[in-house]
């Protein structure tokens, strides 16, 4: 298990630096720098510019400078705000995004195990068919449409009361949370149901269910104690990228619902090429993508006794 | 019990015809019995069907629908579908002196009846006042007095009319006149008046935009009907149908191309490490698992911009190819798993004995039985690429105004959901359905040809 987790660890490491290498090389191939976006400046100021940036320095020696800073946890400083560290950009933005992702992600495995178990127990019966077709629909609607229709709907609901019910945009209290996390989880909802209903259809016939039917347990018990626990299994495995998929998409549901998300702030930082906070981001987001995989997988492990990790 | 009852004909032997060596049902290819299978499916026939649709409505569309998606209608701003098409003669626009009015009705009212070409508005001088400001609204102004647009301040007690020429369109505005007081504060007097605007157009202007020709004969007064737009427009009077057509053209082109690029780099990447196999193929299996755990859309995003778009492009190549440079790893894992099982298999033994060359092998016995697998993921492949670009373009980073696509169209119509969601509605129920079929028909191709993918439904 220690040696499982080093090696997956290192792995973790090493993809991370691939990560920062990319970001790195793909940054530097773009045309046109945040220096061009300034004012016409002479050329003693974009080269005092460029030397307080560093980026009259050869690229190989820009490279270990970042890759310095990075391991030393500094991400730099951005090119078009003043004086403001990336880090504390993400130190600012990421509990937003972070609390909208968490809500999101169990909203999306709760309701998906629940949707899930709940339509193979009901097989090709009413439930099963509307909860299958709302899946359904849930996976081929983008999830900006399911966005800007839940705005509209808060709106006409709350102008229907006449007083606001629940805020349309914006952050802060609980309630700002609601809606864009149901929202968000959505699609990964769908996906988890679909993946649970399955995995839950082969196990309703296992023979230990019937074991524990012949032995008289009552049907709650077994659905709890036997069905759900191993359906439950694939749905685990599939939580890392879920992982990742929520957090990406949470730039679009953050940028309909005005939420000051770190996604948000990326989009805002590519359009106005600022460098060092779109590689901070990058691979803050990557490293941390990175290591949730991981730490799904060793989670994987210890609730499925039969998983050995090697 | 009876005795059965024989008949000596019972013991005589059956002629051995040559009919029963045949096998009385035709022998069926794979692809055939896959065939068969999906169209015994109906919810995969009907996406077949949809997607087929859709083809045409791509292709053939323009061909039938022949207009510009970028020429602007004028006179037809955000229209939604279905709306009167009428419009009344009049003469050209004459400014007003602010002395014409229609009846005498206290309060707000109107001055001459409320047209496209201008909207007069006159209201009685109230006492202490000493001026108004003036609101335009597309919403009943409630209780909490939202007024709406600001149009005008007036610093006089005595200035009591008011002319609107602002982006006028056919419909019904709620007009507001809010008195002020000598500090610039608002006081309690305030007057709405509902006014419903009806559309007309100059003779000049029908003229320029090909309604009348000079010859004909018409009076002040006549109703002329304006261009036909099945779907309505968007915002700045451009054809939906035609916009969506074009969209199409765009979507689909890279909903199906990117796809297919990056499943054939993949089928490529995958079959030639599974066939190499050793320790190449730990190095490039290493490699695309650097590549899956880039974070893809951060990715897309910055392969977008290195890629970049010049003025006047559309942007679709660079999304194109940042699409495939992300996207094939998956493929190839999934290759190099099935080419792996098929290198075991006894008949690629036979065939090696046979003397095949690994050519041979690959192309004659791999891939073929591969096929089945790199069909499934490659309709998977469409929605998710037809998402990603919407996405994009919604978020401002996909193809470049002006190219139309329906994620672009989206993030347009989403501006003004509220008072025009037919231009957010139509392009998104496009997406929706055509992700839909796609993702059914994945469906049924996966159930139809591998067996031991099939879902349990």
């Amino acid at each position: 298990m220690l040696r499982y987790t080093l090696k997956r660890l290192v792995q973790g490491v090493i993809t991370v630096w691939f990560i920062a290498t990319a970001t790195f090389i793909a940054m530097h191939s773009v045309p046109g720098d945040p220096l061009s976006n300034e004012k016409a400046v002479t050329a003693e100021i974009r080269a005092n510019l460029e030397a307080k940036y560093g980026l009259d320095k050869p690229p190989l020696e820009q490279y270990f400078i970042y890759m310095g800073n990075l391991v030393r946890g500094d991400f730099g400083i951005s090119f078009t705000q003043q004086n403001r560290e990336v880090n504390d950009i993400i130190r600012e933005h990421f509990p937003v995004s972070a609390t909208l992702g968490i809500l999101a992600i169990v909203f999306a495995g709760l309701g998906g195990v629940l949707w899930g178990a709940l339509t193979a127990l009901y097989r090709n019966r009413l439930p099963d068919f509307v909860i299958m077709f709302l899946v359904i629909l849930g996976i081929s609607v983008p999830s900006f449409v399911v966005a800007a229709i839940s705005q509209l709907s808060i709106v006409n609901i709350n102008t229907l009361f006449g007083i606001s019910l629940l805020p349309v945009a914006g952050w802060g209290t609980i309630w700002h949370m609601l809606v864009p996390s149901l929202v968000l989880g959505l699609g990964t909802m769908a996906y988890l149901t679909r993946l649970m209903r399955s995995s839950m259809l082969e196990i309703v016939n296992a023979d230990f269910v019937r074991t524990a039917k012949s032995k008289g347990l009552p049907a709650t018990r077994i659905f709890t104690n036997h069905q759900l626990r191993n359906a439950i299994l694939p749905v685990i495995t599939v939580l890392g990228p879920s992982i990742a998929a929520i957090t990406t998409g949470g730039f679009v549901v953050e940028f309909v619902f005005a939420i000051p998300g770190l996604g948000r702030y990326f989009v805002q930082a590519v359009q106005q090429l600022d460098y060092t906070v779109i590689m901070g981001t990058t691979v803050f987001y990557g490293a941390f993508l990175v290591f949730m995989v991981i730490v799904v997988d060793l989670l994987y492990g210890l609730v499925d006794p039969r998983v050995r990790l090697e | 019990m009876s005795a059965t009852a024989f008949a000596s004909r019972d013991f005589e032997p059956l002629v051995h015809t040559r009919e029963a060596q045949s096998i009385s049902r035709p022998s069926l290819s794979y692809w055939q019995d896959a065939w068969i299978r999906l169209k015994a499916n109906t919810r995969a026939l009907v996406s077949l069907y949809i997607v087929i649709a859709l083809m045409a409505f791509t292709i053939l569309g323009p061909v039938v629908w022949n207009v510009d998606p970028s020429l602007q209608d004028l006179d037809q701003i955000s229209i939604p579908p279905g709306t009167d098409r009428r419009a009344t003669l009049v003469a050209p626009y004459q400014p007003w002196d602010g002395t014409t009015f229609l009846e005498v009705t206290p309060g707000l009212r109107l001055a001459e009846p409320a047209t496209t070409q201008s909207i007069r508005l006159l209201w009685d001088p109230v006492e202490g006042l000493s001026g108004y400001r003036i609101f335009r609204n597309l919403f009943p102004v409630g209780p909490e007095r939202a007024l709406g647009l600001p149009l005008a301040e007036h610093f006089s007690a005595q200035e009591v009319t008011f002319e609107d020429l602002l982006d006028l369109v056919p419909g019904r505005y709620y007009y507001s006149v809010l008195g002020v007081n000598e500090f610039g504060a608002e006081t309690q007097y305030l007057e709405t008046l509902v006014v419903d605007v009806s559309r007309v157009i100059t003779v000049d202007d029908a003229m320029v935009r090909g309604l009348i020709d000079e010859a004909a004969e018409l009076q002040l007064g006549d109703v002329l009907i304006l261009g036909l737009h099945p779907l309505g427009t968007d915002y700045l009077g451009r054809d939906m149908l035609a916009r969506l057509m074009a969209g199409a053209r765009v979507s689909l082109f890279i909903g199906i191309c990117a796809p297919f690029l990056y499943v054939l780099f993949g089928v490529i990447y995958g079959s030639a490490a599974g066939f190499v196999g050793g320790r190449y193929d730990q190095g490039l299996m290493r490699f695309a698992d650097f590549v899956v755990a880039l974070p893809f859309l951060l990715f897309m995003i910055l392969f977008k911009i290195v890629f970049g778009i010049g003025p006047g492009e559309s942007g679709i190549a660079p999304m194109l190819l940042a699409l495939v440079v992300l996207s094939w790893p998956a493929t190839a894992r999934l290759v190099r798993g099935q080419i792996l099982q098929i290198r075991q298999e006894a008949y690629i033994s036979a065939s090696q004995l046979l003397g095949a060359k690994t050519n041979y092998l690959v192309l004659r016995h791999m891939i073929p039985n591969t096929m089945g697998v790199i069909l499934v993921t490659l309709t998977f492949a469409v929605p998710s690429a037809i998402f990603t670009e919407a996405f994009l373009s919604f978020i401002g980073m996909g193809v470049a105004p002006p190219t139309p696509s329906w994620g672009s169209m989206c993030n347009e119509g989403i501006k003004t959901m509220l008072t025009h969601p037919h231009e957010l509605i139509f392009p998104a129920l496009l997406i929706s359905i055509t992700v839909l079929a796609f993702n059914l028909l994945g469906d049924g191709l996966r159930d139809a040809l591998d067996a031991r993918m099939r879902s349990t439904e």
